[in-house]
């Protein structure tokens, strides 16, 4: 067991006990966007960790540089935000409420603003 | 900023043909000196030395690899914490960058660290919402994504 055999172990560990994390806070948190933190996110760096092995696994025991693995974590990086932003936008117009618990609440108002243009908007036509 | 990639990669192409010989190594070495050449005459350049800018993005990675670790050590401990003792809540951050390109990157290294997550942006691309699990005080964590991430990008920027 060399030195780098025991840093790839690591990472790959590391990296799973992120993605355990990730699904443990699902069930955890007691609201959509809480669930939302957990599902998209808590996976990035699990995610990094593990390609991040996979690719010195090839790299220096296998010999083989494989960029394929590298882009991986981009496109992970380019999907994620997105994928989260998207799915909390969707849920706060169809008024999934927040937590009672919340302290903040800034986009209330913006949301409000839009829906009274809209039915400004239909009670013309 | 193109102009002067463009001008780098022609001098190493000069100093490859100066060479007489087209290895990968030997284009590099080019690139180097080019980037010195670029370097010393960068008083007669329109604009910045752009390498500047390559470090600026460097040190935008390396910031958010930090950021990426630290976030996901808190989201850790509450996660695991057996009383769900946290304040979520959304918050209005306000942002001084204006190209598109670059709000969006904000929000996505926002949304990338753990702990928050962009959740709109207003109509004129100069707020952002940001739903974060924890906030106990508003004004830090707004003053906290400035002091990081914003600064870093306006960095690249110019």
């Amino acid at each position: 067991m060399s030195l780098i055999e025991i840093i790839i172990s690591i990472l790959v560990l590391l990296g799973g006990l992120l993605s355990l994390l990730g699904a443990i806070g699902i069930i955890r948190f007691p609201d959509v966007y809480g669930r939302l933190h957990a599902a998209t996110k808590s996976a990035t760096l699990g995610v990094i960790l593990i390609m991040l092995a996979t690719f010195l696994y090839f790299l220096i025991i296998e010999q083989q540089f494989v960029v394929k693995v590298l882009l991986t974590i981009v496109f992970v990086f380019l999907t994620a935000p997105v994928a989260g932003l998207m799915m909390s936008r969707s849920a706060y117009r169809i008024g999934v409420p927040l937590w009672e618990k919340s302290v903040q609440d800034d986009l209330k108002h913006k949301v409000s603003i839009e829906k009274n243009r809209k039915l400004n908007v239909t009670d013309k036509q | 900023m193109a102009f002067q990639i463009l001008l780098n990669v022609v001098l190493a192409f000069i100093w490859a043909f100066l060479q007489n010989s087209y290895t990968l190594v030997d284009f590099f070495i080019g690139y180097m000196v080019g980037l010195l050449i670029l370097f010393v005459l960068r008083r007669f350049l329109t604009f910045d030395f752009y390498f500047r800018r390559v470090f600026a993005v460097i040190k935008l990675a390396l910031l958010f690899a930090r950021e990426l670790v630290l976030a996901n050590i808190d989201v850790i401990k509450i996660v695991l914490s057996p009383k769900m003792n946290i304040q979520p809540g959304i918050i209005a951050v306000p942002t001084q960058l204006k190209a598109d390109w670059e709000v969006t990157l904000l929000g996505a290294l926002i949304s990338l660290t753990p702990g928050t997550l962009t959740m709109d942006f207003s109509d004129d691309n100069q707020i952002l919402y940001i739903h974060s699990i924890d906030v106990p005080d508003k004004e830090a964590m707004i003053r906290q994504i400035h002091n990081t991430f914003e600064k870093a990008i306006m960095e690249v920027r110019q």
